[in-house]
């Protein structure tokens, strides 16, 4: 076992507790809560990966912009417990197995796959952030000014949306 | 090193726990956040290819994938205020009417 092997071990084991934790807890505010961590584990995973800058993105947009959002919207409605009927419980078993299928299907997927894949990582010899941002504003320019129109269009949307109607 | 194998099961594993939360939750709020969470599991089979093939591509996949997020989940809290303006309620069971 390196150093790098148990640190993939435990921020996975980070990762998949707070996804369990997020289906097992009654209260959303403490599924929000649970997200977060995910999404730490995930920023560490990623530095793990040497991809420094979606690290730094991932936990000022998504730890920070997006689960504030959450967690203030949460408050707003003033959620509570969430309740289950007979015929949620019901729908669960199905569920259940789908969701199992579709897991035992993506897992057969890459245990097929993956062998053009096994070469060993070497974390932190590449991805700089100067690459990256050459990458976006040259090969990508297209999509990246689509993204800004995208969000104009979001924000524009969510306030016409959440506006009261007018008596 | 670390095979990009673990990584990509890793990914598989977060993306099944999110279909699940997806089908078990009740609550709209929950239900979002569980969207969210498939999302950054494959936003991490997304850094892990890149950095097995030693291309940048999808370092940038996964930055457009964040943007798409955070508009998705602006638009989708403002239809989930309004949603529990209309029904006094956050159950998905309670919406099952077109028009009150």
């Amino acid at each position: 076992m390196t150093a790098p092997l148990i640190i993939f071990f435990v921020l996975a084991a980070l990762a998949v507790g707070g996804a369990l934790s997020l289906i097992f807890q009654k209260h959303p505010i403490h599924s929000a809560l649970s997200l977060i961590v995910v999404m730490v584990a995930l920023a560490g995973l990623y530095l793990l990966l040497g991809a420094e800058f979606v690290a730094a993105v991932q936990i000022i947009v998504y730890g920070g912009a997006i689960m504030v959002l959450f967690v203030f919207v949460i408050m707003l409605l003033n959620a509570g417990i969430e309740e289950h009927t007979n015929f949620s419980k019901l729908a669960g078993f199905p569920g259940l197995l789908l969701a199992f299928a579709l897991t035992g299907f993506i897992a057969a997927t890459i245990a097929r796959s993956t062998d053009t894949v096994q070469a060993a990582s070497q974390p932190g010899n590449m991805a700089s952030t100067r690459d990256l941002s050459t990458m976006i504003f040259k090969d990508f320019v297209y999509p990246f000014e689509l993204t800004s129109f995208l969000i104009l269009v979001a924000v524009l949307g969510a306030i016409v949306l959440a506006q009261r109607e007018k008596a | 090193m670390i095979p990009t194998n673990y990584y990509i099961v890793l990914s598989a594993i977060l993306f099944g726990l999110g279909v699940l939360a997806f089908i078990f939750k009740r609550n709209i709020i929950s239900i979002f956040m569980s969207i969210e969470l498939m999302l950054n599991a494959v936003n991490l089979a997304f850094v892990a290819f890149s950095q097995a093939m030693h291309k940048l591509d999808g370092q940038v996949f996964v930055l457009f994938v964040i943007v798409v997020a955070a508009a998705e989940a602006a638009v989708g809290l403002a239809i989930i205020i309004l949603t529990a303006r209309n029904r006094q309620s956050l159950n998905v069971e309670r919406v099952d009417l077109l028009k009150l």
